[in-house]
């Protein structure tokens, strides 16, 4: 795994955000890089909710910042809407960059402590005052009632982005983040990310910093978000359980390069990589009876200065051979729209009557020869 | 909680502990009672402000002197531990009573060779000379499954990743021997994979060791498996307490009940709703007269909002909770019935059926 190559890209005018052969590399000193993203390519669909699972330092959140270019990708494409943000310079990314909006994972360390509410989520719209809006139905909410105050189109949008998340603007404009729970602070980040009326949301962990019963409002809250103002989501967390329940996509990423990808529900039932087999088997079950001793993933993922040559993640596969250590696999079809870098993955089919199926389907396998 | 006739490695009898604040008397621990064996592995499951964390805090005498008062007994083999003369009390924290906090990297000293502090304790309390209590710093290392110990001794923390990190703490944890050991969140900083391994580890090492063990978490998942008895805390006390496997059974509370539909279930496909618990947890500065989780439970009655329920249930279980109208119970299914026929509780809280609309989580 943990492998390179293109072939689960659909076509380019069917997606909103398409990203080819990312890499991503910091220098650590003494000449040494740190290869924290390796050729990673995903797209996503306008609508859709694509979820990146994977340890701590396999380059989810690296992957997400790259698409924003904050920092700029060491290299590879970030196509979306058919604009290659890696040309853009300027006042021109920063005008595109208002479509990707971002919510982090600490909420009350993402607002100014100085600044009252209303300030924070109208700040992208004193920035951008002539941001033309998306089709009215999207972003069209009721306001939170009471007696509606001076009005004008800034002041509606604010009234009408805290309203979606839950909040009053008369009753919250005024206040300061430090009032506030975390729970209401990530409604406002949410708040101040959806202003602009943003095409995609990138969630990096949203919820891991809250508690369970806050947790599940969010969720809820961004799933409902996502309908009312069509939103397309690259949603990051160490929890698979709320990858899951989010996601249509699922991408399981270790030390820099994507294992598998897939429909969510496809991989969880029947992981094909090995990682991603290990993953899950890891998870606690709330089952009190179940829950095996099994050592299901020995050892700690290798250091991202000294990669393994082939499959990166063949130091610590059960199913590792010679040719792991000599081929980096590529992504290839197991079923019509999974696609899996393993040389050995975990199907009872063989891959290339899948990758067969998958073309005779017309599914996104079958645009393979269109891509660069 | 368990059948043996011996006495309880650890008994908390109506454990009271609460912080003075500018906003007043702040009730962290309200009245806490429970009891472990030996080789017994006790499940604490809360919120942040469930009183989890201070009822570890409190049994292990690491109160910050001053702004807090804690009353109450505990008992450590029969002895009561909490009014020792200093000379006595010395040798119990982290010799007979251990503990593993949440973040192994601020818990641990990051000037200090990992086998200095492992050895710290075994010179300390135990009095062995510097090259036994190097050997034996080896050797527990082992025991916590790390390779190359002999280079590791010599390491500093930040060489460690964070699995290895809390590997050390449980050594340093365990070095003395101890009779009970708390897990505070052992894992809730670690990823998925670590976690499994550190809990398998914690598990076996009681049994080897036949200590007692708390594990404290938030996630009912981690306690589903791993314990044998379990209390669930909500605003300081304690709602549920019941075996593991009877709790998951049957969940009496309406808090505990929530909580669990709350948690996405990897079993469930994707795009589930999840069930969500209204409001948030108290202010516990100003909790309210009555039941603690009345405002935001789906049961409320007027009784709960002016009477407190004392933990209590059948004498031939051993599953006990707090509630006047608990779940799966006739009294509980009616007033629940009751309440979304009114569209809202006693409380005021309204009952929505099927899907919220956009922002119903009301925070």
């Amino acid at each position: 795994m943990a492998g390179v190559g293109t072939a689960h890209l659909r076509p380019a005018d069917e997606v909103l955000l398409q990203v080819t052969d990312l890499h991503v590399e910091y220098s650590a000193g003494r000449g040494r890089r740190v290869r924290a993203v390796s050729g990673v390519s995903f797209d996503m669909t306008e609508g859709e909710t694509l979820g990146l699972v994977g340890e701590s330092g396999c380059g989810k959140s690296t992957t997400a910042r790259a698409v924003l270019q904050l920092p700029r990708p060491t290299s590879g494409r970030v196509v979306f809407d058919g604009v290659d943000l890696t040309t853009l310079r300027g006042e021109e990314l920063r005008r595109v960059r208002a479509g990707l909006q971002m919510i982090f994972q600490d909420p009350i360390a993402s607002l100014n402590p100085r600044r009252e509410v209303r300030d924070i989520v109208r700040e992208g719209l004193d920035i951008w005052p002539d941001h033309r809006y998306r089709a009215p139905e999207n972003g069209r909410d009721e306001s939170g009632g009471g007696d509606p105050g001076p009005s004008s189109p800034a002041t509606d949008r604010v009234r009408a982005v805290l309203g979606s998340v839950g909040m009053d603007l008369d009753e919250v404009g005024n206040r300061r983040p430090h009032e506030f729970s975390g729970g209401q602070c990530q409604r406002i980040c949410i708040a101040r990310a959806l202003a602009l009326d943003p095409r995609v949301l990138i969630c990096d962990e949203p919820v891991s910093a809250l508690d369970v019963s806050i947790q599940a409002q969010i969720l809820n809250l961004l799933e409902d978000l996502k309908e009312l103002y069509g939103l397309t989501m690259l949603f990051i967390a160490h929890d698979l359980a709320v990858v899951k329940s989010i996601s249509d996509r699922v991408c399981v990423m270790y030390l820099g390069r994507i294992c598998e990808i897939g429909p969510t529900d496809a991989i969880f039932d029947d992981p094909a990589h090995p990682y991603s087999d290990a993953l899950l088997s890891s998870i606690p079950q709330l089952d009190p009876g179940g829950g095996t001793e099994d050592e299901v993933l020995p050892g700690d993922p290798p250091s991202p200065f000294d990669v393994p040559s082939g499959c990166r993640f063949r130091t610590r596969c059960p199913r590792a051979t010679e040719l792991c250590a000599e081929t980096v696999p590529e992504l290839r079809a197991v079923s019509p729209g999974r696609f899996v870098a393993c040389h050995f993955p975990l199907t009872a089919s063989p891959p290339d009557a899948a990758r067969h199926e998958g073309g005779a389907t017309s599914t996104p396998s079958a645009a393979t020869s269109s891509h660069p | 909680m368990s059948h043996s006739p011996e006495t309880p490695t650890l008994v908390v009898d109506d454990l009271r502990t609460s912080f003075t604040t500018a906003r007043g008397e702040l009730k962290a621990v309200d009245g806490v009672s429970f009891s472990i064996h030996s080789g017994r592995t006790l499940g604490v499951v809360g919120e942040s402000g469930s009183g989890k964390s201070a009822t570890a805090r409190s049994i292990m005498n690491l109160l910050p002197p001053g702004s807090s008062q804690s009353t109450g007994r505990v008992l450590l083999d029969g002895r009561d531990v909490r009014n020792l003369p200093r000379a006595e009390s010395r040798h119990i924290w982290g010799v007979e009573a251990s503990m593993v906090f949440q973040n192994p990297m601020t818990s641990l000293n990051p000037v200090m060779q990992v086998g200095r502090q492992i050895s710290e304790g075994l010179r300390y309390h135990r009095r062995l000379p510097r090259e036994a209590a190097m050997r034996r710093a080896r050797e527990l290392l082992e025991q916590v499954g790390i390779a190359e110990p002999d280079q590791r001794l010599r390491e500093y923390p930040h060489q460690l990743s964070g699995g290895m990190r809390q590997r050390v703490m449980i050594a340093i944890a365990l070095a003395c021997e101890p009779k009970l050991l708390i897990a505070d969140e052992p894992t809730t900083a670690l990823d998925v994979t670590v976690q499994k391994q550190i809990l398998d580890l914690l598990d076996r090492l009681r049994r080897q060791h036949r200590m007692a063990m708390i594990l404290i978490t938030h996630d009912l998942s981690v306690v589903a498996g791993r314990t044998d008895d379990v209390i669930v805390m909500y605003a300081g006390r304690v709602v549920e307490r019941a075996p593991t496997l009877q709790l998951f059974t049957a969940m009496r509370h309406p808090y505990t009940k929530a909580l669990f539909e709350s948690i996405p279930k990897v079993a469930h496909p994707s795009h589930t709703r999840l069930q969500i618990i209204q409001g948030r947890p108290p202010d516990l500065a100003y909790l309210p007269p009555g039941c603690a989780f009345a405002p935001r439970c789906t049961h409320a009655q007027p009784q709960c909002l002016g009477e407190s329920p004392s933990l209590s249930g059948s004498d031939a279980s051993e599953h006990r909770y707090a509630c006047f109208y608990p779940a799966g119970t006739a009294e509980g299914e009616s007033a629940l019935a009751g309440n979304r026929a009114a569209g809202q509780t006693a409380a005021g809280l309204a009952l929505v059926n099927g899907p919220a609309t956009a922002g119903g989580g009301a925070v």
